[in-house]
C-alpha cells in the first residue's frame, strides 16, 4: 500500500477513535463529577446515561446559529474553527503504539513521526491561543475581552515552565522525535524499575512531570485555572457569546487539548506504550486481569442492584467485559493490542486526574495565577533543567 | 515544472520587505508601523534562511534565530513605550506624537 | 510538488503582506502578519531549516505576535482616522509600488548567476542537532550576548510598564 493511501486509512480512523473518545470523555466526565459531589450525573438517555454523548450532538447541531449584532463576523466565525482545528491538529504527531502488522501491511500506530515532532507541538500549543483570544475580542462584549485577555496572558504565562520543563526530559531522551523518545524508555533497572522518564537515571524528571502537568492543566483552561471562562464572574468567558456547533467547537478543542497534554505527559515521562514491570513478572497478562476484574465488579453491582434496571444492564457490561479479557489472553492480538491498552491506561489516569482535580480543587484568582507562575513554577522548573543538565553532563554514561 | 529557482525565493523576500516598508511609511497607527517592522525582519530572515540553501551551511538559520531573539526582545520593549505613550498622550497615532518636532 | 507548495505559500505571504498594508484596524493587520509568519515557516520548511521553521512559529507567531494582539486587546486600539493625503500619492503610490517591485525583481533575477533549483531534501543542515552544534561551538560568545540583551529587554519592559514612568 503506498503512503497517501495508508495516510489516508490512518487519519480516517484516527478522526473516528477520536471525535468517540472526545464524546465520551465529556460523559466520564460528568459522570466522575457527578458521583464525587454525591450525584447520578446523566442517567436518562440509554442505560447509564451511555446515549448522551449522542443526545448533545444532536441538540448543539439543531440549536440556532445566532450571530449577535456588533460582532466583526469574520473573526467570530473563524476564532472557533480556528481553536478546534488546531486542536486536532495536533494528533497527527503522537505516537500510540509500536509498529504493528494488521493485513500484511507493517505501519507504525501514527499518523507521522516528524523528527520535529515535540518542537511541532510545542508549535501547535502556542498558537492555539488565538482561538481563545480572538473570539474574546471578536465578540464585542466585556465579558468575552476579559476572558479572552486572561486567556491570553495565562498561556504565554504557562508556556514558558512547560517548555523548560519539556527540556529537562529532552536532556535524558536526546532526540525530538515522539517515537524515539518512547524507544528510548524501554527497559527496566535491576529487571523490575522502568526507565521511564521520570524514574530514569541519572536525575529522575518527577519535578519536571509535576510542573508539566500542572501547566497543562493551566494552557487547558482547567480548574484550578478556568480564569477565562469562570461562570460567576464572567459568565462564561471567551465563549459567551457563542451557541450552537460553534460553542461545541470550544469545548471539543478543550477536551482535545486535554488528551493531547495526557498523551504527551505518558509519551514523555511515563514510557509510552512500555508495560509497568516486565513480561517475565506478568505484565502481558494485566489487561486480561484488569478486564476481567471490571466485568466481575459489574456483575456483583448487576447481582445486588441499586436500581431495578440494572439487574438487566450491568450483566451484559460485565460479558461485554469478559469477552475482552478472553480477547486479550489470544497472542496473536495480545501483541498488537496490549501497547494500545498500556498508551491508553497511563492517558487515561491522567485524564482521570483532570477530572478529579476538577472536582476537587477551587479557582485560583487571578494575582494568586500569575504569581504561582513566575514566582514558584518558572523557577522550580528552571533549577530542575540545571540541575539535570549538571547531572547529565557529569555523568554521561549512566542511564 | 517541478522544482523553483533560488532567486524566487529572494524575490519574494525583496517583495515582502519593500510591503514592509510600505506598511511602515503609509499607516499611521503605531502598532500597525510596529508590525510593519517585524514583516521587514521576517523578509530578511527568508533571504537568509535562502542563503543558507544556497551555500549548504546552517550558518544562516544561527543569524535567523538571532534576528527572532532581538524582534522578541525588540516587542517586549517596543509594546512597553507604546503602552506607556498611550498611558500619557492617550493616542496611538504617530502624527500625534510630535513634541519634539519644534 | 516543490513549485506548488512554493507558489501557494509565496502568494498568500504576498497577499497577507499587502493585506497589512492596506487595512486600517491594527488586529486586521496583526491576523495579517500572522499569516505571513505561517507561510514563511512553510517556506523555510521547503528550503531545509526545520528547527528555525519551528521556532518562527513557536516564537513569531506564538509569542510575539500574541504579545501584540494582547496589547491591541488591551488599549482597545480602533481604526485609524482616515486623513486627506496629496491626490499624487492616492493615484500614483500603488502603481509606483508595482513598477518598483518588478523592477527589483528584475534586477535580482539578472544579477544574480543561474542559480540552481531548490529541492525539498536538498540541504538537511537545518536540523535541531545541526543548529544546536554550531550555536553552542562557532556562535557561543553571540548566544551568551543575547542572554543579556534579553534580560536588558526584560528590565526595560518592566520599568516602562510600572504606573508612574
Amino acid at each position: 500500500m503506498d503512503f497517501i493511501t495508508l495516510s489516508v486509512v490512518k487519519a480516517v480512523i484516527l478522526a473516528a477513535v477520536l471525535m468517540t473518545t472526545l464524546a465520551y470523555l465529556q460523559w466520564v466526565e460528568r459522570k466522575v463529577i457527578a458521583h464525587i459531589q454525591l450525584r447520578m450525573g446523566p442517567s436518562r438517555v440509554g442505560p447509564h446515561g451511555l446515549l448522551q454523548p449522542l443526545a448533545d450532538v444532536i441538540k448543539l447541531l439543531t440549536k440556532e446559529d445566532l450571530i449577535p449584532p456588533h460582532v466583526n463576523r469574520f473573526l467570530y466565525i473563524l476564532a472557533p474553527f480556528l481553536a478546534v482545528t488546531l486542536a486536532l491538529m495536533s494528533f497527527a504527531v503522537v505516537p500510540f503504539g509500536p509498529e504493528i502488522e494488521i493485513f500484511g501491511v507493517r505501519t507504525p500506530v501514527q499518523l507521522t513521526d516528524l523528527n520535529i515532532g515535540l518542537l511541532f507541538l510545542l508549535a501547535i500549543s502556542s498558537v492555539s491561543v488565538y482561538g481563545v483570544a480572538l473570539a474574546g475580542w471578536a465578540s464585542n462584549s466585556k465579558y468575552s475581552l476579559l476572558g479572552g485577555l486572561r486567556s491570553s496572558a495565562q498561556m504565554i504565562s504557562y508556556e514558558l515552565p512547560m517548555a523548560v520543563a519539556l527540556a529537562s526530559a529532552l536532556l535524558l531522551s536526546n532526540t525530538l522525535s515522539l517515537r524515539e523518545i518512547v524507544d528510548t524508555q524501554q527497559g527496566y533497572y535491576l529487571g523490575v524499575i522502568p526507565k521511564w522518564n521520570i524514574f530514569r537515571l541519572p536525575f529522575p524528571q518527577i519535578l519536571s512531570f509535576v510542573v508539566f502537568l500542572i501547566c497543562a492543566f493551566a494552557e487547558t483552561n482547567r480548574l484550578p485555572f478556568d480564569l477565562p471562562e469562570a461562570e460567576n464572574e464572567l459568565v462564561a468567558g471567551f465563549h459567551t457569546e457563542y451557541s450552537s456547533m460553534k460553542f461545541a467547537a470550544f469545548f471539543m478543542a478543550e477536551y482535545a487539548n486535554m488528551i493531547t497534554g495526557c498523551a504527551l505527559a505518558t509519551i514523555l515521562f511515563l514510557g509510552g506504550w512500555h508495560p509497568l514491570w516486565p513480561a517475565e513478572w506478568g505484565a502481558h497478562l494485566v489487561p486480561a486481569a484488569v478486564f476481567f476484574l471490571a466485568g466481575a465488579i459489574a456483575f456483583y453491582h448487576g447481582a445486588h442492584p441499586a436500581r431495578p434496571r440494572d439487574r438487566r444492564t450491568l450483566p451484559i457490561v460485565a460479558v461485554v467485559f469478559w469477552m475482552l479479557a478472553v480477547l486479550f489472553l489470544l497472542p496473536e492480538v495480545r501483541a498488537a493490542l496490549a501497547p494500545l491498552f498500556w498508551f491508553a491506561a497511563k492517558t487515561g489516569l491522567l485524564l482521570f486526574c483532570f477530572i478529579w482535580v476538577r472536582g476537587t480543587l477551587p479557582r485560583f484568582r487571578y494575582d494568586q495565577l500569575m504569581r504561582f507562575t513566575w514566582k514558584f513554577l518558572f523557577p522550580v522548573a528552571m533549577a530542575n533543567l540545571m540541575a539535570t543538565g549538571l547531572v547529565v553532563a557529569l555523568f554521561p554514561d549512566v542511564s | 515544472m517541478n522544482a523553483v529557482p533560488l532567486s524566487w525565493y529572494l524575490i519574494l523576500s525583496a517583495v515582502l520587505f519593500s510591503l514592509g516598508v510600505a506598511g511602515f511609511l503609509v499607516r499611521r497607527n503605531i502598532i500597525t508601523v510596529f508590525m510593519s517592522i517585524e514583516l521587514m525582519l521576517n523578509a530578511v530572515n527568508l533571504s537568509f534562511v535562502t542563503f543558507s540553501y544556497q551555500f549548504k551551511q546552517a550558518d544562516g538559520h544561527i543569524f535567523t534565530f538571532f534576528v527572532m531573539v532581538v524582534a522578541a526582545a525588540e516587542a517586549a520593549v517596543g509594546l512597553a513605550i507604546i503602552l506607556a505613550l498611550v498611558r500619557t498622550r492617550r493616542t496611538l497615532e504617530v502624527d500625534e506624537v510630535n513634541l519634539l518636532k519644534f | 510538488m516543490d513549485a506548488i507548495l512554493f507558489f501557494v505559500f509565496a502568494v498568500i505571504a504576498v497577499a497577507c503582506a499587502a493585506n497589512l498594508v492596506v487595512q486600517t484596524h491594527p488586529i486586521a493587520g496583526a491576523l495579517s502578519l500572522i499569516g505571513v509568519m505561517g507561510s514563511l515557516a512553510v517556506l523555510y520548511l521547503l528550503l531545509g531549516g526545520e528547527f528555525i521553521a519551528a521556532v518562527q512559529v513557536i516564537v513569531y507567531a506564538g509569542a510575539i505576535m500574541v504579545l501584540f494582539v494582547f496589547v491591541i486587546m488591551l488599549l482597545n486600539a480602533g481604526a485609524e482616522r482616515p486623513v486627506g493625503r496629496s491626490v499624487v500619492a492616492r493615484y500614483l503610490g500603488v502603481p509606483v509600488l508595482v513598477i518598483f517591485l518588478g523592477l527589483l525583481s528584475y534586477v535580482i533575477q539578472s544579477m544574480l548567476p543561474a542559480s540552481e533549483a531548490v529541492r525539498f531534501g536538498g540541504f538537511d543542515g537545518g536540523a535541531p542537532a545541526e543548529v544546536g552544534r554550531l550555536l553552542f561551538t562557532r556562535y557561543l560568545l553571540p548566544f551568551e550576548v543575547t542572554s543579556v540583551l534579553i534580560l536588558v529587554a526584560i528590565l526595560g519592559a518592566v520599568v516602562l510598564g510600572r504606573k508612574e514612568l
